[in-house]
């Protein structure tokens, strides 16, 4: 059966860091940084990338539009 | 095998499959982080991206924490008096028939000082979207008690509770104009999970179908988070919501048309 890999990019700067994406993920890709970006919130980023199935619910529930998803099949 | 892909060899337009909608403009919004009406802007936006009417759109905008909403929609837009967008979408809406008119409220918006608009739009059954968003509180100017405020819930002017007694019960707009003959399309949803947006999506889309078909006004409310004005974090609040907002705002249709 053929896989799905997906992957993410977050635009740093505009994000808010309101966590809802953390909540929304199905595989746990997503934390927030311990840094912060030039408006002082700490951003969300991928810590694990290799669990992303390219669902593009953290995309869909981002208040911002931060998150671009992309969704390959191997 | 499959566990070594890059993300390089992902990432790239091919295998694009969702982003910021286009139809947004590069403003960064100015809404509190985690507030709803990113989410619900987005979803809007898609929307309209996919049924490729942006030229044909015209929004109506309220007083609330929406007020600069056409600083993000990259849309023909109209701001309207406190409260009275749904006149003036009906005034746009009777000019240009032909094109696809929505109003975007919050409940301060259209559940206060807008209620007659609101009640008498939807009675005529103007052929335009109507879209609330109830997040039980007035955001903007600090977090105030609205007439969608609960029972018991703190605000800055009710700080030890919403008293039923002194300042009455919260008002169901969406429950109310559910009866009203002119409506075509009722229903309640939210943007909180990433299932309740696709529903979300999957209402507005319908809407803008059935005003293509001159059916009637269609009410669209999204019960939404105000993570400022409740005092919480946004994931705190959007549980809050689900706990305390869908018990007396249940989500689902009140009104949905019988000839399918």
């Amino acid at each position: 059966m053929a896989k799905l890999k997906g992957s993410i990019v977050i635009d740093k700067e505009k994000c808010k860091g309101c966590g809802v994406c953390v909540t929304a993920c199905p595989t746990q890709v997503i934390a927030m940084s311990d840094d912060v970006n030039s408006k002082g919130y700490n951003y969300a980023e991928a810590v694990n990338m290799d669990a992303c199935t390219g669902c593009t619910n953290c995309s869909v529930v981002c208040p911002d539009g931060v998150i671009t998803v992309y969704r390959m099949k191997v | 095998m499959a566990e070594n892909i890059s993300p390089k060899t992902i990432i790239k337009p091919e295998n694009l499959v969702h982003k910021r909608s286009s139809v947004l403009t590069d403003n960064t919004m100015h809404y509190c982080p985690g507030c709803g009406h990113g989410t619900a802007h987005n979803v809007l936006a898609e929307v309209i991206e996919e049924m490729d009417i942006q030229q044909d759109t015209i929004g109506v905008t309220p007083v609330g924490c929406s007020v600069l909403m056409y600083n993000y929609m990259n849309l023909d837009m109209q701001e309207a008096a406190h409260g009275r967008a749904p006149a003036l979408a009906t005034a746009i809406k009777r000019l240009l028939p032909e094109k696809y008119v929505f109003t975007y409220q919050g409940d301060g918006d259209l559940a206060a000082i807008g209620t007659a608009e609101t009640i008498h739009s939807c009675n005529r059954g103007e052929n335009i979207l109507i879209i609330f968003i109830n997040n039980g509180i007035y955001g903007m100017t600090g977090g105030q008690m609205a007439p969608t405020t609960l029972e018991g819930m703190k605000s800055s002017t009710s700080p030890y509770g919403r008293d039923k007694q002194m300042m009455g019960n919260p008002l169901k707009m969406t429950d109310i104009v559910a009866t009203l003959p002119g409506t075509y399309y009722v229903t309640r949803q939210s943007v909180h999970k990433p299932a309740n947006v696709r529903k979300t999506k999957k209402a507005i889309r319908k809407a803008f179908e059935y005003q293509k078909l001159n059916k009637g006004t269609c009410f669209i409310e999204i019960v939404s988070n105000c993570p400022s004005g409740w005092k919480m974090t946004p994931v705190e609040s959007n549980k809050w919501m689900e706990e305390n907002m869908f018990p007396f705002y249940p989500l689902g249709d009140f009104k949905v048309p019988e000839d399918k």
